[in-house]
């Protein structure tokens, strides 16, 4: 039945979005002791998680403000960390497009690193679930994901105190990434374009705005895409 | 100090640009058809546009100022290889998390 199997979709989602409640609840804490040091209150601090919902954005935000940068480079820096968001976005649109539009809409605010890279790794290995399995398998993943931010960046604001730099936290994120990508590295193609990015990524590290980040994605992207074409090209010549 | 009225339009600002960067291909292009050639980049979205935002973190971590780290070094390494050959997110990153409070306590 439909419905039984729209709701084991969203009961997987929710199982494979759980575990990154270990790094989001250390991450969203760490925000909110930095943005109440920076002389955020608690709510404001936790209408800035609410409304821009996006963690690297917001600690560039942040940190941007408190140098006392100009408003214009404080949203040009953020929203440039936030580009792949767009690129997320397309690589969405084939799964979810035919959904309504407000559950389009819904999902856009929810679109974050770890929901997008579950769910394009779920849809990508299953292409046979309906758009409804992987509307209701993306908001099982958001589930325990995004509250959690919200929640742990207030924790963070009301704690007030600073995590021992020991601790490392700012690590969290790259571990986090290492372990989502890692599985994902299946074909020649996949891993050509991880490590092309990768390397171009630090050699445009001094690009301003964090523009580098993004020229260095695009060109990972095209080299597997680019093998990807000619090994689909050798396999129909040798068939 | 961080002044309130640009707090607030940076938080309301960032709030939309966002949400028009999250909605504009999922929300505008819909269902309709996208290329072939578009297609088969957006397949390498996620192995291209994640390990450049992490390169840079690994190698040259802001934490340390930018100096190369070795507890860092070693957890991103074991992260790595563990999600290659094991291919267990939560196990990765719990590896990860623990060889990198390991090495920072034995090299301390």
């Amino acid at each position: 039945m439909a419905s039984s199997s729209v709701k084991s979709a969203f009961k997987d989602g929710v199982r494979d979005g759980a575990p990154f409640i270990l790094v989001l609840v250390p991450f969203a804490t760490l925000f909110g002791v930095l943005a109440t040091e920076a002389g955020l209150n608690v709510f404001e601090t936790v209408a800035f998680s609410v409304v821009v919902i996006a963690g690297a954005a917001q600690f560039t935000a942040l940190q941007l403000m408190n140098e006392n940068a100009p408003t214009f480079v404080v949203l040009a820096s953020a929203l440039a960390v936030n580009l792949r968001m767009a690129m997320y976005s397309a690589s969405l649109t084939p799964h979810l497009g035919a959904a309504p539009l407000w559950q389009r809409a819904i999902a856009a605010y929810f679109t974050v690193d770890q929901s997008y890279a579950v769910s394009i790794t779920k849809f990508e290995a299953e292409p046979a679930m309906t758009v409804h399995q992987k509307m209701a398998y993306f908001a099982g993943v958001v589930t325990p994901v995004c509250p959690l931010w919200w929640i742990f960046t207030a924790v963070g604001a009301l704690i007030g105190e600073a995590i021992p730099a020991s601790f490392a936290l700012d690590f969290a994120v790259p571990i986090t990434f290492l372990a989502i990508i890692a599985p994902a590295l299946r074909t020649r193609a996949h891993i050509s374009a991880a490590l092309t990015a990768a390397a171009l990524s630090l050699l445009l590290v001094n690009i301003p705005y964090n523009l580098g980040i993004l020229l260095a994605g695009i060109g990972g992207m095209m080299v597997g895409a680019r093998i990807e074409k000619s090994t689909e090209a050798k396999a129909e010549a040798t068939s | 100090m961080i002044d309130r009225t640009e707090l607030w339009i940076v938080i309301i600002g960032l709030g939309i640009g966002s949400f028009a960067l999250r909605f504009a291909f999922t929300g505008l292009v819909g269902d309709r058809q996208l290329p072939p050639w578009l297609l088969r980049h957006l397949r390498y979205t996620a192995v291209g546009i994640l390990p450049a935002l992490i390169a840079p973190a690994v190698l040259w971590p802001a934490a340390t100022n930018g100096e190369y780290d070795i507890p860092r070094l070693t957890a991103a390494a074991v992260t790595l290889a563990l999600g290659i050959f094991v291919k267990n997110v939560v196990g990765s990153i719990i590896s990860g998390v623990a060889t990198l409070y390991l090495m920072q306590f034995l090299l301390n």
